[in-house]
């Protein structure tokens, strides 16, 4: 049985430590987790920025197969600024699991992740566009909804609704 | 095929009848052959995801309905269910069948826009106006229950907006009742039609890996053998309790996607009829007052109503802290919305992933090598609307 909220890294581990995607974490590299939670039935786990690339290759061999989403949090002004929120569905197990990176700064790099999914490819260049963080090793990490000519990243929430006139 | 200063860019769109909308596609050919096609999206964005971060909660349904404005109750429901699961409200039986219902009803009307187009832009012009004789009357019966024809916004937080009209259920009993007969008509005119046979068959090839490696879901994805149906496999809104066939075909060309839109009307129109006939009593509205609007004769009798109705309105309601990814299956594939509380009463962000925008990025995948005239087929097929990918 699962409990319905599990705050914090230690009650996960103990509460889901059979959970197929905890499990291959852990084989993998305990220390890239920096934190999870499961809430509302949704398991998220917090990865170490720079590990993200070769924990989706861990999740992906571990059954979860299906890349389903990308996006950013704006934080601001909090510190690390910024979270990044992968979703990624289990074909398998019928389920979908978030991985989340926080990033410091105002112009944060990251690494890609469309070695692993090329189905990232769009949804890291809009990330790209309106929060203007860089995935690094991207193929053509362009602006894709605004004009490339562009100025400011609009979902940051430093930039006003009503944009810049 | 011949070196790349022999090869020509042509710009097909942002206004071209064929492209559904303001899709732009540069494709990069030789003679008639494409070497590669890039598609060049944005025409269509207007910000809704930031204009959310400036709206309560209620308001941002009306916005759901104007990014897939071919399935509107299919965002709304998305949309609801996630603000449902943050807020950790328990929604009446009788408003999730009536969902799942109107979301069936919704899935109809978006694949008969689809098999329209579809057909038309291949050249075959009157199944384009067999389809919309139906449509109208799926318009027809939201317009009785939204006041609405397209934008209906019908679902709210905590329920539906109102009590479907008196004449509501016969009239859907009545559509379902002609409706399968009303398929077996374009099936008629279409699947042994040798002209609209060939444009489709072996076109567009998409394999099963690169369907699941390019993001492509729903009806492209299992055409291309992929077995997996959220309505099915993980269930939301009472979807458990219907019986439906999944169908899934290994071709993965646009004949595949053909056939199985075909049969997912049909099923659609089997649960629609599970719906009407094991349709729950009861309301159609949470019991959270301070979340759901009261009924106006509420209003107009009690003090705490007008209370409720004037806090609503005028602040809106607060949303406990957290973040929820609520995934349905819409049309065109899977549709999730992502949402982010900071505890207040405006969405801190809302995101919203929707199907049409991955599946774009197979069209290279699906065009390599083919001729030109295949583009048309092939954006035709895999039922796009610009709406939700600019957003």
């Amino acid at each position: 049985m699962r409990a319905d909220q599990l705050i914090g890294q230690a009650a996960v581990l103990e509460g889901l430590c059979s959970h197929p995607a905890v499990k291959a974490i852990l084989a993998w590299k305990p220390e890239a987790l920096v934190d999870a939670k499961f809430d509302r039935n949704e398991l998220t786990l917090t990865i170490a920025a720079e590990e993200i690339r070769t924990a989706a290759t861990t999740v992906q061999s571990a059954g979860y197969n299906f890349f389903e989403d990308v996006t950013a949090v704006d934080w601001f002004p909090s510190s690390p600024r910024f979270q990044l929120s992968y979703h990624i569905v289990s074909h398998q197990y019928m389920e979908r699991i978030r991985l989340r990176v926080m990033v410091e700064g105002d112009a944060p790099v990251v690494e890609s992740i469309t070695a692993v999914w090329p189905s990232a490819n769009f949804y890291e260049r809009e990330v790209f566009d309106l929060f203007g963080i860089t995935f690094e090793g991207h193929p053509n990490l362009c602006r894709i909804m605004m004009p490339d000519d562009w100025q400011g990243y609009p979902l940051r929430k430093d930039y006003p609704v009503e944009g810049y006139r | 095929m011949g070196s790349r200063d022999q090869h020509m860019i042509l710009n097909m769109g942002p206004q071209h009848p064929a492209m559904h909308g303001v899709l732009r596609l540069v494709a990069e050919i030789d003679g008639e052959i494409v070497v590669r096609i890039y598609p060049e999206i944005g025409y269509l964005h207007t910000g809704i995801e930031k204009t959310c971060e400036a709206k309560f909660y209620q308001q941002v349904v009306p916005l759901t309905d104007r990014l897939d404005y071919l399935s509107p109750m299919a965002n709304n429901l998305c949309y609801c269910l996630a603000v449902e699961r943050l807020l950790g409200l328990e929604i009446p039986e009788k408003a999730q069948w009536l969902r799942v219902l109107l979301s069936e009803l919704t899935r109809l009307n978006s694949h008969l826009i689809w098999l329209g187009t579809h057909a038309m832009d291949i050249g075959a012009l009157t199944v384009f106006l067999y389809t919309f004789r139906e449509r109208e009357e799926i318009l027809r019966i939201f317009e009785g229950l939204a006041g609405q024809r397209m934008m209906t916004s019908y679902f709210r937080i905590g329920g539906l907006s109102m009590e479907p009209p008196l004449d509501f259920y016969d009239r859907v009993q009545g559509f379902i009742k002609s409706f399968p007969e009303k398929i077996d008509e374009y099936s008629n005119l279409l699947t042994g039609n040798p002209i609209f046979k060939g444009r489709l068959k072996g076109v567009g090839i998409l394999s099963a890996a690169d369907a699941i490696a390019l993001g492509v879901t729903g009806p492209n994805m299992r055409g291309s053998g992929v077995d997996f149906d959220l309505r099915r496999d993980m269930p939301y809104s009472g979807y458990e309790k219907f019986q439906f066939k999944v169908p899934i075909a290994t071709e993965g060309d646009c004949w595949a996607r053909y056939l199985i839109r075909l049969v997912e009307m049909r099923e659609s129109v089997k649960m629609i009829q599970q719906a009407l006939d094991g349709l729950p009593e009861g309301p159609i509205k949470a019991d959270a007052p301070k979340i759901v609007l009261p009924d106006r004769e509420k209003m107009k009798t009690q003090m705490e109503s007008l209370i409720h109705h004037f806090k609503i309105v005028t602040e809106g309601f607060a949303v406990p802290a957290g973040e929820v990814y609520q995934g349905i299956e819409s049309p065109r594939g899977q549709m999730g919305y992502y949402v982010v509380s900071d505890g207040t009463a405006k969405p801190y962000r809302v995101h919203f992933r929707n199907p049409s925008y991955a599946t774009l990025q197979a069209l290279d995948t699906m065009l390599r090598g083919r001729m030109i005239a295949d583009v048309i087929a092939v954006v035709g097929s895999i039922d796009i609307v610009l709406g939700e990918i600019d957003r």
